[in-house]
Protein backbone atom coordinates (compact mmCIF):
# COMPACT_ATOMS: atom_id res chain seq x y z
CA UNK A 1 0.00 0.00 0.00
CA UNK A 2 1.15 3.59 -0.67
CA UNK A 3 1.71 6.36 1.94
CA UNK A 4 -0.79 9.11 1.53
CA UNK A 5 1.22 11.92 0.63
CA UNK A 6 -1.11 13.86 3.47
CA UNK A 7 1.50 11.64 5.69
CA UNK A 8 4.70 13.70 4.00
CA UNK A 9 3.37 17.00 4.58
CA UNK A 10 2.58 15.78 8.32
CA UNK A 11 6.25 14.99 8.44
CA UNK A 12 7.11 17.90 7.05
CA UNK A 13 4.64 19.86 9.72
CA UNK A 14 5.87 17.83 12.58
CA UNK A 15 9.65 18.44 11.66
CA UNK A 16 9.33 21.94 11.58
CA UNK A 17 7.62 22.67 14.82
CA UNK A 18 11.10 21.58 15.63
CA UNK A 19 12.93 23.58 13.67
CA UNK A 20 10.82 26.21 15.12
CA UNK A 21 11.58 25.34 18.42
CA UNK A 22 15.12 25.40 18.26
CA UNK A 23 15.91 28.62 16.08
CA UNK A 24 13.37 30.62 18.57
CA UNK A 25 14.97 29.42 21.54
CA UNK A 26 18.29 30.71 20.21
CA UNK A 27 16.54 33.99 19.18
CA UNK A 28 18.06 36.60 21.88
CA UNK A 29 15.44 38.08 23.98
CA UNK A 30 16.30 42.12 22.73
CA UNK A 31 15.33 41.09 19.61
CA UNK A 32 11.64 39.24 20.50
CA UNK A 33 9.85 42.68 18.82
CA UNK A 34 11.45 41.95 15.37
CA UNK A 35 10.96 38.67 15.84
CA UNK A 36 6.72 38.64 16.12
CA UNK A 37 6.83 41.19 13.38
CA UNK A 38 8.73 39.14 11.19
CA UNK A 39 7.03 35.82 11.92
CA UNK A 40 3.93 38.30 10.95
CA UNK A 41 5.46 39.23 7.57
CA UNK A 42 6.39 35.39 6.52
CA UNK A 43 3.04 34.08 7.57
CA UNK A 44 1.63 35.65 5.08
CA UNK A 45 3.02 33.73 2.35
CA UNK A 46 -0.52 32.69 2.29
CA UNK A 47 -0.51 35.15 0.26
CA UNK A 48 -0.19 31.95 -2.69
CA UNK A 49 -3.52 30.71 -1.99
CA UNK A 50 -5.23 33.97 -2.21
CA UNK A 51 -3.10 34.18 -5.67
CA UNK A 52 -4.26 30.89 -7.11
CA UNK A 53 -7.76 31.61 -5.82
CA UNK A 54 -7.90 34.81 -7.47
CA UNK A 55 -6.44 34.12 -10.70
CA UNK A 56 -9.14 31.24 -11.17
CA UNK A 57 -10.85 30.62 -14.48
CA UNK A 58 -10.90 33.71 -17.30
CA UNK A 59 -11.91 37.14 -17.01
CA UNK A 60 -15.70 36.61 -17.01
CA UNK A 61 -15.72 34.67 -13.73
CA UNK A 62 -13.06 37.17 -11.81
CA UNK A 63 -16.07 38.52 -9.80
CA UNK A 64 -17.11 35.12 -8.77
CA UNK A 65 -17.66 34.76 -5.11
CA UNK A 66 -14.21 33.03 -4.59
CA UNK A 67 -11.73 34.68 -6.98
CA UNK A 68 -13.45 38.06 -4.63
CA UNK A 69 -12.08 36.36 -1.60
CA UNK A 70 -9.24 35.61 -2.82
CA UNK A 71 -8.53 39.41 -3.53
CA UNK A 72 -9.72 40.69 -0.83
CA UNK A 73 -7.03 37.77 1.09
CA UNK A 74 -4.29 39.32 -1.37
CA UNK A 75 -4.68 43.14 -0.13
CA UNK A 76 -4.90 41.77 3.70
CA UNK A 77 -1.56 39.81 3.03
CA UNK A 78 0.19 42.20 1.15
CA UNK A 79 -0.08 44.86 3.70
CA UNK A 80 1.28 42.33 6.33
CA UNK A 81 4.05 41.47 4.00
CA UNK A 82 5.35 45.08 2.87
CA UNK A 83 3.82 46.42 6.30
CA UNK A 84 5.94 43.24 8.67
CA UNK A 85 9.54 43.37 6.44
CA UNK A 86 9.73 46.88 6.05
CA UNK A 87 8.90 47.56 9.96
CA UNK A 88 11.15 44.92 11.14
CA UNK A 89 14.00 46.53 8.57
CA UNK A 90 12.67 49.66 10.43
CA UNK A 91 13.62 48.24 13.80
CA UNK A 92 16.45 45.96 13.60
CA UNK A 93 18.46 49.20 11.91
CA UNK A 94 18.41 50.89 14.76
CA UNK A 95 20.10 48.47 17.05
CA UNK A 96 23.59 49.71 17.46
CA UNK A 97 26.82 48.23 19.44
CA UNK A 98 28.34 50.91 21.47
CA UNK A 99 30.99 53.16 19.59
CA UNK A 100 34.53 52.25 20.17
CA UNK A 101 35.21 56.09 20.20
CA UNK A 102 35.98 57.79 22.80
CA UNK B 1 6.03 24.78 -14.34
CA UNK B 2 6.12 21.49 -13.41
CA UNK B 3 4.42 21.04 -9.97
CA UNK B 4 7.59 19.05 -8.82
CA UNK B 5 9.58 21.76 -9.71
CA UNK B 6 6.94 24.38 -7.50
CA UNK B 7 6.91 22.50 -5.10
CA UNK B 8 11.17 22.96 -4.74
CA UNK B 9 10.64 26.48 -4.83
CA UNK B 10 8.40 26.32 -2.29
CA UNK B 11 10.72 24.21 -0.07
CA UNK B 12 13.59 26.56 -1.03
CA UNK B 13 11.35 29.81 0.28
CA UNK B 14 10.29 28.01 3.31
CA UNK B 15 14.32 27.31 4.24
CA UNK B 16 14.60 31.25 3.80
CA UNK B 17 12.08 32.02 6.23
CA UNK B 18 14.22 29.77 8.44
CA UNK B 19 17.19 31.48 8.32
CA UNK B 20 15.25 34.74 8.47
CA UNK B 21 14.44 33.59 11.86
CA UNK B 22 17.59 32.27 12.46
CA UNK B 23 19.16 35.59 11.82
CA UNK B 24 17.62 36.83 14.68
CA UNK B 25 19.71 35.31 17.25
CA UNK B 26 22.04 38.49 17.01
CA UNK B 27 21.52 41.82 16.13
CA UNK B 28 24.13 41.47 14.32
CA UNK B 29 22.81 38.66 11.82
CA UNK B 30 19.30 40.12 12.01
CA UNK B 31 19.36 42.12 8.98
CA UNK B 32 20.71 39.75 6.55
CA UNK B 33 17.52 37.31 8.22
CA UNK B 34 14.98 39.92 7.23
CA UNK B 35 16.57 40.27 3.47
CA UNK B 36 16.66 36.33 3.56
CA UNK B 37 12.47 36.78 4.51
CA UNK B 38 12.26 39.22 1.49
CA UNK B 39 13.41 36.95 -0.53
CA UNK B 40 11.57 33.91 0.00
CA UNK B 41 8.43 36.08 0.17
CA UNK B 42 9.45 37.32 -3.23
CA UNK B 43 10.25 33.57 -4.82
CA UNK B 44 7.04 32.57 -3.49
CA UNK B 45 5.12 34.82 -5.12
CA UNK B 46 6.74 34.43 -7.91
CA UNK B 47 6.80 31.48 -8.50
CA UNK B 48 3.09 31.47 -7.80
CA UNK B 49 2.25 33.63 -10.78
CA UNK B 50 4.45 31.72 -13.04
CA UNK B 51 2.34 28.77 -11.90
CA UNK B 52 -0.81 30.13 -12.21
CA UNK B 53 0.09 31.20 -15.91
CA UNK B 54 -2.61 33.48 -16.38
CA UNK B 55 -2.25 36.95 -16.88
CA UNK B 56 -5.33 38.09 -18.09
CA UNK B 57 -7.57 40.59 -17.02
CA UNK B 58 -7.52 39.15 -13.73
CA UNK B 59 -3.80 39.28 -13.40
CA UNK B 60 -4.02 43.06 -13.75
CA UNK B 61 -6.59 43.37 -11.14
CA UNK B 62 -4.36 41.25 -8.71
CA UNK B 63 -1.41 43.60 -8.89
CA UNK B 64 -3.33 46.88 -8.25
CA UNK B 65 -4.91 45.00 -5.05
CA UNK B 66 -1.62 43.69 -4.07
CA UNK B 67 0.01 47.74 -4.83
CA UNK B 68 -2.88 49.03 -3.05
CA UNK B 69 -2.33 46.51 0.11
CA UNK B 70 1.40 46.82 -0.81
CA UNK B 71 1.62 50.58 -0.38
CA UNK B 72 -0.63 50.82 2.68
CA UNK B 73 1.59 48.62 4.80
CA UNK B 74 4.67 50.18 3.76
CA UNK B 75 2.91 53.47 4.33
CA UNK B 76 1.95 52.18 8.09
CA UNK B 77 5.92 50.73 8.36
CA UNK B 78 7.44 54.10 8.39
CA UNK B 79 4.93 55.91 9.84
CA UNK B 80 4.26 53.98 12.79
CA UNK B 81 5.77 55.31 16.22
CA UNK B 82 8.32 52.49 17.85
CA UNK B 83 5.72 52.93 21.01
CA UNK B 84 2.88 51.94 18.99
CA UNK B 85 4.60 48.75 17.83
CA UNK B 86 2.40 46.13 20.30
CA UNK B 87 -1.10 47.43 18.84
CA UNK B 88 0.73 47.53 15.30
CA UNK B 89 2.15 43.92 15.96
CA UNK B 90 -1.92 43.28 17.15
CA UNK B 91 -3.59 44.74 14.20
CA UNK B 92 -0.89 42.66 12.12
CA UNK B 93 -1.67 39.88 13.35
CA UNK B 94 -5.74 40.33 12.54
CA UNK B 95 -4.60 40.91 9.02
CA UNK B 96 -3.48 37.05 9.27
CA UNK B 97 -6.47 35.88 10.68
CA UNK B 98 -8.89 37.20 8.18
CA UNK B 99 -6.54 36.76 5.32
CA UNK B 100 -6.73 32.85 6.36
CA UNK B 101 -10.45 33.02 6.36
CA UNK B 102 -10.86 35.01 3.31
CA UNK B 103 -8.54 31.76 1.55
CA UNK B 104 -10.42 28.76 3.04
CA UNK B 105 -14.04 30.52 2.00
CA UNK B 106 -12.46 30.63 -2.00
CA UNK B 107 -10.93 27.65 -1.53
CA UNK B 108 -14.77 26.09 -0.14
CA UNK B 109 -16.62 28.03 -3.42
CA UNK B 110 -14.24 26.68 -5.98
CA UNK B 111 -12.70 23.36 -4.74
CA UNK B 112 -11.55 22.50 -8.17
CA UNK B 113 -8.86 25.22 -8.57
CA UNK B 114 -6.98 23.64 -5.60
CA UNK B 115 -7.66 20.00 -6.41
CA UNK B 116 -9.83 19.34 -3.58
CA UNK B 117 -12.78 17.83 -5.49
CA UNK B 118 -15.61 19.84 -6.33
CA UNK B 119 -18.46 22.11 -4.80
CA UNK B 120 -20.63 19.61 -2.38
CA UNK B 121 -18.15 17.06 -3.06
CA UNK B 122 -14.74 18.22 -1.46
CA UNK B 123 -12.28 15.79 0.10
CA UNK B 124 -13.11 14.70 3.85
CA UNK B 125 -9.46 16.02 4.70
CA UNK B 126 -9.33 18.89 2.95
CA UNK B 127 -12.68 20.05 4.61
CA UNK B 128 -11.05 19.28 7.99
CA UNK B 129 -7.93 21.19 7.50
CA UNK B 130 -9.65 24.18 5.58
CA UNK B 131 -12.86 24.38 8.42
CA UNK B 132 -9.87 24.24 11.16
CA UNK B 133 -7.76 26.89 9.44
CA UNK B 134 -11.22 29.40 9.11
CA UNK B 135 -11.69 28.26 12.53
CA UNK B 136 -8.54 29.56 14.11
CA UNK B 137 -8.19 32.31 11.23
CA UNK B 138 -11.31 33.72 12.99
CA UNK B 139 -10.55 33.44 16.20
CA UNK B 140 -7.17 35.34 15.81
CA UNK B 141 -8.59 38.23 13.92
CA UNK B 142 -11.62 38.89 16.11
CA UNK B 143 -8.92 37.89 19.22
CA UNK B 144 -6.23 40.82 17.73
CA UNK B 145 -9.15 43.50 17.29
CA UNK B 146 -9.97 43.69 20.66
CA UNK B 147 -5.94 43.17 21.82
CA UNK B 148 -5.70 45.76 19.36
CA UNK B 149 -8.70 48.13 20.78
CA UNK B 150 -6.99 47.30 24.64
CA UNK B 151 -3.68 48.43 24.02
CA UNK B 152 -4.65 51.44 22.00
CA UNK B 153 -6.49 52.63 25.16
CA UNK B 154 -9.92 52.72 22.53
CA UNK B 155 -11.21 50.00 25.11
CA UNK B 156 -10.61 50.04 28.68
CA UNK B 157 -8.05 47.49 29.91
CA UNK B 158 -9.60 46.29 32.30
CA UNK B 159 -10.73 42.68 32.29
CA UNK B 160 -14.14 41.83 31.53
CA UNK B 161 -15.53 38.61 32.75
CA UNK B 162 -19.19 37.58 33.95
CA UNK B 163 -20.28 34.24 34.94
CA UNK B 164 -20.07 31.38 33.51
CA UNK B 165 -17.99 33.21 30.75
CA UNK B 166 -15.68 29.88 30.79
CA UNK B 167 -18.00 26.67 29.95
CA UNK B 168 -19.66 29.36 27.08
CA UNK B 169 -16.40 28.99 25.56
CA UNK B 170 -16.44 25.85 26.14
CA UNK B 171 -19.62 24.98 24.55
CA UNK B 172 -18.26 27.35 21.62
CA UNK B 173 -15.55 25.07 21.09
CA UNK B 174 -17.35 21.82 20.97
CA UNK B 175 -19.95 22.96 18.87
CA UNK B 176 -17.47 23.85 16.63
CA UNK B 177 -16.21 20.49 16.19
CA UNK B 178 -19.72 19.27 16.03
CA UNK B 179 -19.99 21.62 13.08
CA UNK B 180 -16.66 20.20 11.31
CA UNK B 181 -17.85 16.70 11.74
CA UNK B 182 -21.46 17.64 10.22
CA UNK B 183 -20.04 19.29 7.69
CA UNK B 184 -17.68 16.67 6.16
CA UNK B 185 -20.62 14.35 6.44
CA UNK B 186 -23.22 16.57 5.10
CA UNK B 187 -20.68 19.20 3.15
CA UNK B 188 -23.92 22.38 3.52
CA UNK B 189 -22.60 25.71 3.03
CA UNK B 190 -24.47 26.82 6.23
CA UNK B 191 -22.60 24.53 8.29
CA UNK B 192 -18.94 26.49 7.22
CA UNK B 193 -20.30 29.74 7.77
CA UNK B 194 -21.32 28.65 10.54
CA UNK B 195 -18.20 27.56 12.17
CA UNK B 196 -16.44 30.76 11.16
CA UNK B 197 -19.17 33.07 12.67
CA UNK B 198 -18.90 31.15 16.15
CA UNK B 199 -15.05 31.18 15.64
CA UNK B 200 -15.23 34.91 15.36
CA UNK B 201 -16.86 35.39 18.36
CA UNK B 202 -15.32 32.81 20.25
CA UNK B 203 -12.06 34.96 19.41
CA UNK B 204 -13.46 37.92 20.90
CA UNK B 205 -14.83 36.18 24.16
CA UNK B 206 -11.27 34.65 24.91
CA UNK B 207 -10.02 38.17 24.71
CA UNK B 208 -11.98 40.09 26.83
CA UNK B 209 -11.56 38.54 30.02
CA UNK B 210 -7.94 39.61 29.94
CA UNK B 211 -6.16 42.10 31.60
CA UNK B 212 -3.94 45.26 30.22
CA UNK B 213 -0.37 43.87 31.66
CA UNK B 214 -1.20 40.10 30.38
CA UNK B 215 -0.85 41.43 26.85
CA UNK B 216 2.38 40.36 26.15
CA UNK B 217 1.49 36.79 26.54
CA UNK B 218 -1.75 37.48 24.60
CA UNK B 219 0.24 38.70 21.49
CA UNK B 220 2.53 35.66 21.87
CA UNK B 221 -0.59 34.02 22.00
CA UNK B 222 -2.63 35.42 18.93
CA UNK B 223 1.22 35.20 16.99
CA UNK B 224 1.26 31.37 17.32
CA UNK B 225 -2.65 31.02 16.28
CA UNK B 226 -2.20 33.05 13.22
CA UNK B 227 0.93 30.73 12.33
CA UNK B 228 -1.51 27.11 13.14
CA UNK B 229 -4.55 28.90 11.03
CA UNK B 230 -1.78 29.54 8.01
CA UNK B 231 -0.30 25.58 8.51
CA UNK B 232 -4.03 24.65 8.16
CA UNK B 233 -4.65 26.49 5.04
CA UNK B 234 -0.92 24.99 4.06
CA UNK B 235 -2.23 21.74 4.62
CA UNK B 236 -5.42 22.46 2.40
CA UNK B 237 -3.75 23.68 -0.42
CA UNK B 238 -0.76 21.18 -0.21
CA UNK B 239 1.67 24.07 0.12
CA UNK B 240 4.46 23.36 1.55
CA UNK B 241 6.04 27.00 2.64
CA UNK B 242 2.64 27.33 4.17
CA UNK B 243 3.56 24.34 6.02
CA UNK B 244 6.99 25.19 7.24
CA UNK B 245 6.26 28.75 7.59
CA UNK B 246 2.77 27.94 9.83
CA UNK B 247 4.89 25.44 12.15
CA UNK B 248 7.54 28.10 12.63
CA UNK B 249 5.30 30.92 13.30
CA UNK B 250 3.09 28.73 15.30
CA UNK B 251 6.15 27.36 17.66
CA UNK B 252 7.59 30.99 17.71
CA UNK B 253 4.39 32.43 19.18
CA UNK B 254 3.69 29.36 21.92
CA UNK B 255 7.83 30.14 23.28
CA UNK B 256 7.48 33.56 23.64
CA UNK B 257 3.79 33.08 25.56
CA UNK B 258 6.01 30.68 27.00
CA UNK B 259 8.75 32.99 28.18
CA UNK B 260 5.81 35.53 28.88
CA UNK B 261 4.21 33.80 31.47
CA UNK B 262 7.47 32.42 33.02
CA UNK B 263 8.22 35.83 33.57
CA UNK B 264 5.22 36.23 35.29
CA UNK B 265 5.19 33.02 37.49
CA UNK B 266 1.81 32.52 36.16
CA UNK B 267 0.68 29.43 34.47
CA UNK B 268 -0.89 29.67 30.84
CA UNK B 269 -4.34 28.78 31.78
CA UNK B 270 -4.53 30.97 34.11
CA UNK B 271 -3.78 34.07 31.83
CA UNK B 272 -5.84 32.55 29.17
CA UNK B 273 -8.87 32.50 31.72
CA UNK B 274 -8.55 35.84 32.52
CA UNK B 275 -9.64 38.18 35.26
CA UNK B 276 -6.26 38.67 37.10
CA UNK B 277 -5.97 42.52 38.08
CA UNK B 278 -9.54 43.40 37.93
CA UNK B 279 -11.74 45.18 40.41
CA UNK B 280 -12.52 42.83 43.03
CA UNK B 281 -8.76 43.00 43.74
CA UNK B 282 -9.07 45.72 45.08
CA UNK B 283 -10.36 44.81 48.34
CA UNK B 284 -6.74 44.85 49.43
CA UNK B 285 -6.56 48.52 49.20
CA UNK B 286 -8.89 49.03 52.71
CA UNK B 287 -5.99 48.75 55.05
CA UNK B 288 -4.60 51.56 53.69
CA UNK B 289 -2.66 53.08 56.39
CA UNK B 290 -0.33 56.07 56.13
CA UNK B 291 3.23 55.08 55.39
CA UNK B 292 5.97 57.73 55.29
CA UNK B 293 7.57 57.89 51.83
CA UNK B 294 10.49 60.08 51.52
CA UNK B 295 9.92 62.37 48.01
CA UNK B 296 12.14 64.53 46.17
CA UNK B 297 12.78 66.42 43.55
CA UNK B 298 14.84 66.55 40.26
CA UNK B 299 17.89 68.38 42.14
CA UNK B 300 18.09 65.51 44.88
CA UNK B 301 17.84 63.07 41.75
CA UNK B 302 20.62 64.59 40.12
CA UNK B 303 22.93 65.25 43.34
CA UNK B 304 22.36 61.51 43.96
CA UNK B 305 23.21 59.89 40.19
CA UNK B 306 26.52 63.03 39.74
CA UNK B 307 28.03 61.06 42.28
CA UNK B 308 27.40 57.70 42.17
CA UNK B 309 29.86 55.63 40.74
CA UNK B 310 27.29 52.72 39.29
CA UNK B 311 23.75 53.79 37.92
CA UNK B 312 21.13 51.06 36.76
CA UNK B 313 18.00 51.88 34.86
CA UNK B 314 14.98 49.87 34.94
CA UNK B 315 12.13 50.81 32.38
CA UNK B 316 8.97 49.90 32.36
CA UNK B 317 5.96 50.23 30.52
CA UNK B 318 5.33 53.89 32.01
CA UNK B 319 8.47 54.83 30.22
CA UNK B 320 6.66 53.54 26.81
CA UNK B 321 3.26 56.51 27.88
CA UNK B 322 5.43 59.07 28.37
CA UNK B 323 7.86 58.28 25.29
CA UNK B 324 10.73 59.26 27.61
CA UNK B 325 13.46 56.87 25.95
CA UNK B 326 15.03 59.86 24.10
CA UNK B 327 14.95 62.04 27.20
CA UNK B 328 16.44 59.19 29.20
CA UNK B 329 19.19 58.58 26.93
CA UNK B 330 20.28 62.43 26.89
CA UNK B 331 20.45 62.30 30.79
CA UNK B 332 22.54 58.77 30.33
CA UNK B 333 25.12 60.86 28.24
CA UNK B 334 26.00 63.22 30.84
CA UNK B 335 25.89 60.65 33.62
CA UNK B 336 28.47 59.10 31.45
CA UNK B 337 30.40 62.17 30.68
CA UNK B 338 31.09 62.72 33.99
CA UNK B 339 32.49 58.99 34.73
CA UNK B 340 29.37 57.07 35.85
CA UNK B 341 29.07 53.66 34.65
CA UNK B 342 25.14 53.22 33.66
CA UNK B 343 23.50 50.15 32.02
CA UNK B 344 20.01 49.28 32.10
CA UNK B 345 18.17 46.40 33.14
CA UNK B 346 15.07 45.03 31.40
CA UNK B 347 12.53 42.39 32.73
CA UNK B 348 11.03 39.79 30.42
CA UNK B 349 7.69 41.36 30.80
CA UNK B 350 8.59 45.06 31.02
CA UNK B 351 6.11 46.51 28.32
CA UNK B 352 2.83 45.46 26.77
CA UNK B 353 4.78 42.83 24.04
CA UNK B 354 7.87 40.46 24.17
CA UNK B 355 11.27 43.06 23.52
CA UNK B 356 9.13 45.89 23.87
CA UNK B 357 11.59 48.30 26.02
CA UNK B 358 14.44 47.05 24.19
CA UNK B 359 12.85 48.16 20.62
CA UNK B 360 12.15 51.83 22.73
CA UNK B 361 16.03 51.90 23.85
CA UNK B 362 17.43 50.96 20.66
CA UNK B 363 14.69 53.52 19.21
CA UNK B 364 16.49 56.22 21.43
CA UNK B 365 20.39 55.23 19.92
CA UNK B 366 20.71 52.80 23.21
CA UNK B 367 24.02 50.53 22.06
CA UNK B 368 22.07 47.07 22.39
CA UNK B 369 25.23 45.70 24.51
CA UNK B 370 24.73 48.48 27.41
CA UNK B 371 20.64 46.80 27.76
CA UNK B 372 20.49 43.85 30.03
CA UNK B 373 18.47 40.88 30.32
CA UNK B 374 17.56 39.81 34.22
CA UNK B 375 19.30 37.25 34.91
CA UNK B 376 22.56 38.66 33.25
CA UNK B 377 22.26 42.17 35.43
CA UNK B 378 20.61 41.14 38.95
CA UNK B 379 23.58 40.79 40.59
CA UNK B 380 25.04 43.90 39.87
CA UNK B 381 22.28 45.68 42.07
CA UNK B 382 24.09 44.43 45.18
CA UNK B 383 26.80 46.56 44.13
CA UNK B 384 24.90 49.16 42.00
CA UNK B 385 24.64 52.83 43.48
CA UNK B 386 21.94 54.07 42.54
CA UNK B 387 19.04 51.83 40.24
CA UNK B 388 16.65 54.42 38.72
CA UNK B 389 13.16 52.99 37.93
CA UNK B 390 10.75 54.79 35.24
CA UNK B 391 7.89 53.33 34.53
CA UNK B 392 8.35 49.84 36.29
CA UNK B 393 6.18 49.20 39.19
CA UNK B 394 5.36 45.16 39.95
CA UNK B 395 8.94 43.87 38.43
CA UNK B 396 10.52 45.27 40.90
CA UNK B 397 8.20 44.59 44.14
CA UNK B 398 9.97 42.63 46.74
CA UNK B 399 6.66 41.37 48.01
CA UNK B 400 7.48 38.50 45.46
CA UNK B 401 10.04 36.99 46.98
CA UNK B 402 8.55 37.59 50.56
CA UNK B 403 5.21 37.53 50.80
CA UNK B 404 3.16 33.89 49.92
CA UNK B 405 0.02 35.85 49.71
CA UNK B 406 0.88 38.34 47.43
CA UNK B 407 -0.85 38.12 43.96
CA UNK B 408 2.98 38.34 42.13
CA UNK B 409 4.63 35.89 44.28
CA UNK B 410 6.92 34.02 43.08
CA UNK B 411 7.30 36.02 39.99
CA UNK B 412 11.04 36.61 39.36
CA UNK B 413 11.45 40.52 40.24
CA UNK B 414 14.84 42.86 39.58
CA UNK B 415 16.20 42.90 42.74
CA UNK B 416 16.04 46.55 42.58
CA UNK B 417 15.71 46.90 46.56
CA UNK B 418 19.75 45.74 46.83
CA UNK B 419 21.13 49.06 45.16
CA UNK B 420 22.41 51.71 47.60
CA UNK B 421 19.61 54.26 46.88
CA UNK B 422 16.50 53.54 44.74
CA UNK B 423 14.82 56.62 42.07
CA UNK B 424 11.08 55.95 41.31
CA UNK B 425 9.56 58.07 38.51
CA UNK B 426 6.49 57.70 38.49
CA UNK B 427 2.98 60.21 39.00
CA UNK B 428 1.44 58.60 41.87
CA UNK B 429 1.53 56.49 44.32
CA UNK B 430 -0.97 54.44 43.43
CA UNK B 431 -0.45 50.27 43.13
CA UNK B 432 0.60 49.04 39.55
CA UNK B 433 -1.27 46.62 37.02
CA UNK B 434 -1.40 43.67 39.80
CA UNK B 435 -3.51 46.07 41.99
CA UNK B 436 -0.62 46.10 45.03
CA UNK B 437 1.47 48.09 46.59
CA UNK B 438 5.31 47.97 46.31
CA UNK B 439 7.06 48.07 49.70
CA UNK B 440 9.82 49.82 47.78
CA UNK B 441 7.76 53.03 48.13
CA UNK B 442 8.54 53.25 51.46
CA UNK B 443 12.07 51.77 52.18
CA UNK B 444 14.72 54.40 53.80
CA UNK B 445 16.57 54.26 50.63
CA UNK B 446 14.26 54.98 48.44
CA UNK B 447 13.21 58.51 47.07
CA UNK B 448 10.40 59.58 45.11
CA UNK B 449 9.85 61.49 42.23
CA UNK B 450 6.75 62.43 41.70
CA UNK B 451 6.30 63.22 38.25
CA UNK B 452 5.92 62.78 34.49
CA UNK B 453 8.66 60.81 33.45
CA UNK B 454 9.73 62.29 30.31
CA UNK B 455 9.83 65.65 32.46
CA UNK B 456 11.38 64.19 35.41
CA UNK B 457 14.20 62.80 33.39
CA UNK B 458 14.62 66.22 31.62
CA UNK B 459 14.77 68.58 34.64
CA UNK B 460 17.32 65.91 35.90
CA UNK B 461 19.24 66.22 33.08
CA UNK B 462 19.24 70.13 33.03
CA UNK B 463 20.46 69.78 36.88
CA UNK B 464 23.44 67.28 36.21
Amino acid sequence: MEIDPFIFRLSIFILSIFIGYYVVWSVTPSLHTPLMSVTNAISSVIIVGAIIASLAGDSETIFNAANIFGFLAIVLAAVNIFGGFLVTQRMLAMYKKKKKIK
Amino acid sequence: MSPNLLAIFYLISGILFILALRGLSSPETSRQGNLFGIIGMAIAIIVTFIAAGNFSTGFLYLLIFLLIGGSLGAFIAFRIPMTAMPELVAGFHSLVGLAAVFVAISAFLNPEVFNLGSVGNIKIASLIEMSLGASIGAITFSGSIIAFLKLRGIMSGNPITFKGQHYLNLLLVLSIIVLIFYLCKIQSDNFFWLIIVISFLLGFLLIIPIGGADMPVVISMLNSYSGWAAAGIGFTLENTALIITGALVGSSGAILSYIMCKGMNRSFFSVILGGFGGTDQSSSGESKEQKPVKSGNADDAAFLMKNASSVIIVPGYGMAVAQAQHALREMVDVLKKNGVKVSYAIHPVAGRMPGHMNVLLAEANVPYDEVFELEEINNDFANCDVAYVIGANDVTNPAAKSDPKSPIYGMPILDVEKSKSVLFVKRSLSPGYAGIDNDLFYRENTLMLFADAKKMTETITKNL
